[in-house]
């Protein structure tokens, strides 16, 4: 396995263990699905698969260091073309996955000016997407009948140097396309080494997962951590899953499950919407951990989570934490698997007064309960900073900055966008505070949203509310809600109108709801009207998010 | 129970529950998933509902966005097996 001291014998990720020629009869991947039959692939299967796909590649023109967004549902064939760009040494994208919700037309664009902003030589799509696509896009666009149709042709691999881009990731958005994080090879396998090493990776863990190989959680840990180190992945598709939650623990007892990876919403959801009916038989027996990770974590939702399935066998030293981000390839932290992990409880007003985590006795009426996400992986360093980037010591809290050896190379084509400080270190945007080595994330001092562990950004839902006629232009606010009972923020936008006429303001509420879902794929769950001069302006005149949602949380 | 009350649990679910506004006038035709009103999560939490309240047993195939988007839909699809 590739571990710290194994690390030196792999140059690139085609020295992965699911591309070499031992143990072909052993499983690679299973992608399970509701009510269809299961699809095992083994090691010399998957290689088959992949090797056809990039000598389709090279025949269709695709050329070393070519950028390849892969714009499918997620399924497997865009596994295979991933990894078959990676094969022919090209640098493969995995774009976000078209909904029911989102406006078909209006994802068609989001390619087209991720193709026009990155220079992308290829988009690879599905048979149906492509007519539609070759409308708005200038480069070329495959469908999977064109690869099909490609004659293979004798492929090489194409051996990169260590440092060579690997592959982009996006986060969704109009704002999230235009800064791609690139990474190296070698970046991407030092995480995996030490990250490995944080989990006490073994040959016989089993992983499964339900997330979108579009996002880091998803594409690193759920995909390719477990091919590149040779243990058995057992993949569903988020759409799939969100329906049928049960899925997940069905598969985790199907294929001896082990680890797993989800955002903190998912606990909720998963212990509110499974039926009693769905878990009869079903046994974690093998479970190692539930890693709740990619947006604030709350210790309810692990007891929520816990009381419900502790009689499938989740027991609290199965629920752990990270705290990862694309900048990093993935991890930055993680807790120990097998212990329980350390809830900090705090005195809230102090936090915000004095920026300082003092605990207090648990049944304090001012205790905050903050979860542990652990300590920096090998070779990730941590340190949090004031307002003037002096360093602050422990329960201090200040902007989380990381620095390590497997951070993206650069934003993909912006040489303007510089991620690093002179001294090499990444601010993260997130606001929190060391206790012993131990991060605990308390906030963000970007006005980022996280709704269900999808990265979701204020301004985009903004420049859609907007344009909404009634909605007066510029006079329009959207922030989170941190929510109980869903374990994620929700969404609210508040926006001022002229009209005060009942069934105007009904259909302009409406209109929000129904364009920003078409538009950007997430639910509006608080739409508030206001009159003229209701919101909040900063001293430098524009609208403040955070001094709005105070405003309206007090009102409510 | 008539198809009246199951219609008017069902709408009074969605909006207190799902909308989180009580007051939202849900019509009988709305698009709930691709109108923006809720998540394609709240299905498997309708399901769940479903059962609970009226002993109706939605499976797994049927809770789609496509089959289950209106309240029309959803009703139809519980009075169908109470």
């Amino acid at each position: 396995m590739l571990t710290l001291a194994t690390r030196p014998n792999y140059r690139t990720l085609l020295d992965g263990h699911v591309l070499r020629q031992d143990n072909p009869d052993a499983l690679a991947l299973a992608y399970v699905q509701t009510e269809k039959p299961d699809i095992v692939l083994t090691r010399a299967a998957f290689q088959d698969e992949v090797a056809a796909h990039a000598a389709a590649l090279r025949y269709l023109g695709i050329q070393p260091d070519d950028l390849v967004v892969i714009a499918h549902t997620q399924n497997l064939e865009s596994i295979f073309c991933f990894w078959g760009a990676l094969l022919l040494g090209a640098v493969p994208s995995m774009f976000p996955t078209l909904t029911e919700k989102l406006d078909p037309a209006v994802y068609m664009q989001s390619v087209a000016e991720l193709v026009r902003l990155s220079h992308v030589k290829a988009v690879l799509t599905t048979d149906a997407f492509a007519p539609d696509l070759r409308a708005v896009v200038s480069c070329a666009v495959y469908a999977s009948s064109d690869l099909h149709k490609a004659a293979h042709i004798e492929m090489t691999p194409h051996a990169k140097a260590p440092q060579a881009i690997a592959f982009l990731q996006h986060s969704s958005g109009t704002t999230g396309l235009q800064k791609g994080v690139a990474l190296s090879h070698e970046a991407v396998l030092n995480q995996l080494a030490s990250y490995s090493d944080a989990l006490d990776l073994r040959e016989d863990d089993v992983i499964v997962s339900w997330l979108p190989l579009y996002h880091d959680m998803g594409l690193i840990a759920g995909f390719i951590l477990p091919l590149v180190q040779g243990i058995p992945l057992v993949l569903m598709s988020p759409f799939d899953w969100v329906k049928h939650p049960a899925l997940l623990l069905k598969a985790m007892h199907q294929f001896g499950g082990t680890l797993t990876w989800m955002p903190n919403f998912a606990y909720n959801h998963m212990a509110r919407r499974i039926r009693q009916r769905d878990l009869e038989g079903i046994r974690l027996d093998r479970l190692r951990a539930f890693i709740n990770c990619s947006e604030p974590v709350r210790a309810d939702s692990h007891a929520l989570f816990l009381e419900r399935f502790h009689t499938l066998g989740v027991c609290p030293e199965h629920l752990a934490v990270s705290y990862a981000m694309a900048e990093n390839t993935f991890a930055v932290t993680q807790t120990r698997l097998g212990e329980v992990v350390n809830i900090d409880r705090v005195d809230q007003r102090r936090l915000q007064e004095e920026l300082l985590a003092m605990p207090v006795h648990p049944d304090d009426a001012f205790a905050a309960a903050h979860v542990s996400c652990g300590t920096p992986i090998h070779n990730t360093q941590v340190k949090v900073v004031d307002a003037h980037g002096q360093t602050l010591p422990d329960r201090y809290v200040g902007e989380i900055m990381v620095k390590s050896d497997c951070m993206l190379t650069a934003y993909y084509q912006r040489p303007d966008l510089q991620p690093f400080d002179h001294e090499g270190w990444y601010a993260t945007g997130d606001r929190g505070y060391l206790v012993n080595g131990a991060v605990y994330v308390i906030g963000r001092s970007k006005d980022l949203i996280i709704n269900a562990g999808k990265n979701v950004y204020p301004q985009d839902i903004e420049a859609i509310v907007n344009t909404i006629h009634g909605v007066h232009a510029g006079r329009v606010v959207a922030f989170g809600v941190p929510d109980e009972r869903e374990g994620t923020e929700l969404i609210a936008v508040i926006a001022e109108v002229d009209d005060d006429d009942p069934q105007l303001k009904q259909r302009i509420s409406q209109a929000i709801r129904y364009r920003v879902a078409q538009q950007t794929d997430v639910t509006v769950t608080y739409v508030v009207l206001v009159p003229l001069g209701w919101l909040i302006k900063t001293s430098s005149g524009k609208i403040s998010r955070s001094k709005n949602r105070d405003k309206w949380l007090a009102e409510r | 129970m008539t198809e009246d009350t199951v219609r008017d649990m069902l709408r009074a679910y969605i909006c207190q529950q799902l909308i989180r506004d009580a007051e939202y006038p849900l019509t009988d035709d709305e698009g709930i998933i691709t109108g923006g009103l809720m998540d394609s999560f709240s299905l498997a939490e309708l399901a769940v509902y479903a059962e609970q309240a009226f002993g109706v047993y939605i499976p797994d195939p049927d809770l789609t966005v496509e089959k289950m988007n209106t309240l029309n839909q959803i009703v139809a699809r519980v009075m169908r097996d109470l």
